[in-house]
């Protein structure tokens, strides 16, 4: 049996940039550097173990491909996944994706991935930068499969997905069918740096791109007039008015406690 | 006037705060009608009456403890179809999230998530989020739908508004997708007798500075004389000095306290996403330029193991 594997992988600014908003309040790629979600290498990550066990327990070969909706440069995550290791990826690329909201993501992305065709989708927890965390739910949502989300451990046997959830209020373990859709912590395992290998490899792996007609999604139901949600304003936040700042002489916990009561914490 | 529909956060019957939150906020759209599940849902229904929920609907079944979110799911689409609310607001936990997520698509409505603030508007509720590590401030409408808004903790004062508190049995068909994620074992958490981190009033942190698992007793010591809740950066979680849940930051837990303390934290972006919108930041960390100071209310630049023990007893001193 083979096991067809696809992990979502979003771009995103570089979170150590300078991050705004474009005039139409939609995310401004153009000043800042883009990269492939630093939670979604754990995706990738998980993945490319479920990959191998399938591969070593002689139950067929396993393929993963990685997926991502995005702009152009967004290639530059897929890019990363495949010298990660995945084997092949898609691109949903389309200039009237410009300003898509959550609902409309998951639409785009559920019909990407049913063309694709799957056994196992694999998501990160959130987004570094719109950081929702709710992709995954949506998506199990829309495909009519179990969701098995938030793991901080995952394992795949015998068409069984196992995994461990750290919640609120209890961990639980968690057992669900393929076909399925999981999301994976960064408590999941360190995710692997490409090696010059890997990295010469990914040039040659297929990218497929997709746009919405072949999707067959109707341009008004996504991009920034077709959401369901609007941002109305964006305002950066006023810059902190310079606190107080005391070096310790011997006494700076005294003065830290005066500084408490002063503020009524005491 | 409108109804809004509130999903209650509860263990066992005991209101969690920021359910709380959500009713008054909930006031401030229309008539809050409560959403409560699970064992112990019935036993909700005084402390949401005293909080404005002019109903509550109850349900519970073993599936909402056997299988992962979506039985919840298909409850609240149930309050949903029999009240036709104005808005569904849903605490912003990560299970809260999920839960609003899967209905959103369900009635292809708009969603919101980590509102810190919910105010009517003319063309419906006008959430405000935080963005980009908190350094900018949206607001945001729904356009399509009702309105599903989940709300961080902390968001709003808890108001006492009494109210009928009618408790109705809402009936729930599960759907196929209901049983797909078995819930095998749970095994539920530790109580530490702290407040609960996201919905503490003072949180105080510890990171990589605090040098060992053994050290984080004087963290202890200092939420303690405070009633405060305990973090810990990802860096002091990943060496194991202290339990992942008690981690802040994006990939942790975000709160937005009255005083958040940090002590040997650096003050990485990832930690300072989920601690930016504190109220009051104080640092305790030797090294001067740590970017944590850019964020201060006020801060310290001396040794922890000086600082903080100090500090504990001049609290103590002065609490008497
Ligand atoms: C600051 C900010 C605030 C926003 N607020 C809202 C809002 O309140 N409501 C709303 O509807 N939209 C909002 N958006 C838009 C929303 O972020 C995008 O529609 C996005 O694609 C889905 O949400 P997320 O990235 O937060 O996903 P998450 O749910 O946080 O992402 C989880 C996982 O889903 C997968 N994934 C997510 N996006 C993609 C993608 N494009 N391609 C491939 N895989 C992906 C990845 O595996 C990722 O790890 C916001 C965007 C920003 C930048
Ligand atoms: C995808 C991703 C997600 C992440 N999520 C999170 C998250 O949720 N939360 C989080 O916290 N981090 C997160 N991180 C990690 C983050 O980038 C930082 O590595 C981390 O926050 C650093 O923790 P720290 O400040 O404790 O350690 P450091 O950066 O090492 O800082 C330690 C500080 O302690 C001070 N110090 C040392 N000794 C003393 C002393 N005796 N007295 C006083 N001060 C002292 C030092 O001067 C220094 O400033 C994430 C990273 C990534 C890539």
């Amino acid at each position: 049996m083979s096991l067809r594997i696809v992990v979502c992988v979003k771009y995103v600014p570089d979170a150590t940039g300078d991050r705004h908003f474009a005039d139409d309040l939609t995310l401004d790629r153009d000043d800042v550097d883009g990269l492939l979600s630093e939670l979604d290498e754990y995706a990738v990550e998980q993945a490319l173990q479920i990959a191998a066990a399938h591969n070593d327990s002689g139950d067929g070969d396993a393929e993963i491909t990685v997926l991502t909706v995005g702009p152009e440069d967004a290639k530059d995550a897929l890019r990363k996944a495949l010298s990660m290791g995945a084997d092949k990826a898609v691109h949903v690329e389309d200039d009237d994706l410009h300003g898509t909201d959550a609902l409309g993501t998951s639409m785009v992305l559920a019909k990407a991935i049913e063309k694709t065709g799957y056994d196992l989708v694999v998501c990160g927890m959130a987004s570094t930068d719109g950081t929702m965390g709710v992709l995954p739910a949506m998506l199990a949502e829309r495909l009519g499969v179990p969701q098995v989300t938030l793991l901080s451990e995952v394992s795949v046997e015998g068409g069984t997905v196992k995994g461990r959830r750290d919640g609120d209020a209890a961990t639980v373990r968690l057992e669900a069918p393929l076909p399925a859709v999981v999301s994976v912590t960064d408590q999941s395992g360190e995710a692997r740096y490409p090696s010059f290998k890997g990295i010469m490899a990914a040039k040659k792996k297929p990218v497929e791109s997709l746009d919405l007609e072949d999707l067959d999604i109707d341009a008004g139901d996504v991009g920034l007039d077709g959401a369901w949600t609007a941002v109305d304003s964006a305002t950066q936040r006023p810059a902190r008015t310079a606190g107080t700042i005391v070096n310790d002489e011997g006494d700076g916990g005294e003065q830290l406690a005066g500084y408490l009561a002063s503020q009524k914490f005491i | 006037m409108a109804e809004v529909l509130v999903y209650v956060d509860h263990v066992d019957g005991a209101v969690r705060k920021p359910t709380l939150e959500l009713l008054t906020l909930a006031r401030r759209l229309g008539d809050p009608v409560a959403v409560a599940l699970g064992a112990g849902a019935a036993d909700t229904a005084a402390a949401l009456a005293q909080h404005g929920a002019v109903k509550v609907l109850t349900a519970d079944a073993p599936e909402f403890a056997d299988y992962l979110v979506v039985p919840k799911v298909d409850a609240l689409q149930a309050a949903y179809d029999s009240v036709s609310p104005a808005a569904v607001l849903v605490p912003s936990s990560a299970e809260g999230k999920e839960i609003a997520a899967r209905l959103a698509v369900r009635i292809g409505s708009g969603l919101i998530t980590d509102a810190i603030d919910v105010q009517a508007g003319d063309e419906g509720p006008v959430a405000t989020q935080s963005a980009f590590a908190a350094a900018f401030t949206t607001t945001s409408r729904i356009t399509k739908g009702t309105p599903v808004i989940t709300v961080k903790p902390n968001s709003a004062p808890v108001e006492p508004a009494a109210a009928a508190g009618t408790v109705e049995e809402l009936a729930v068909t599960f759907g196929a997708a209901a049983t797909g994620t078995r819930i095998v074992s749970s095994t539920p958490r530790e109580s530490t007798g702290r407040p609960e981190l996201t919905e503490a009033a003072i949180v105080v942190s510890g990171g990589r500075g605090v040098n060992g698992a053994e050290n984080f007793a004087i963290i202890e010591a200092l939420a303690d004389s405070l009633g405060a809740a305990v973090g810990a950066s990802r860096a002091a979680v990943d060496a194991g000095w202290y339990p992942h849940s008690h981690q802040v930051g994006q990939t942790g837990k975000s709160v937005s306290p009255q005083l958040y303390i940090a002590s040997g934290i650096s003050g990485a972006i990832q930690h300072r996403a989920g601690m930016q919108t504190s109220k009051t930041i104080v640092a305790i960390n030797k090294d001067a330029e740590a970017p944590i100071f850019d964020l201060v209310d006020y801060g310290v630049v001396g040794d922890l193991f000086q600082v903080v023990p100090q500090l504990t007893e001049a609290i103590k001193a002065r609490k008497g």
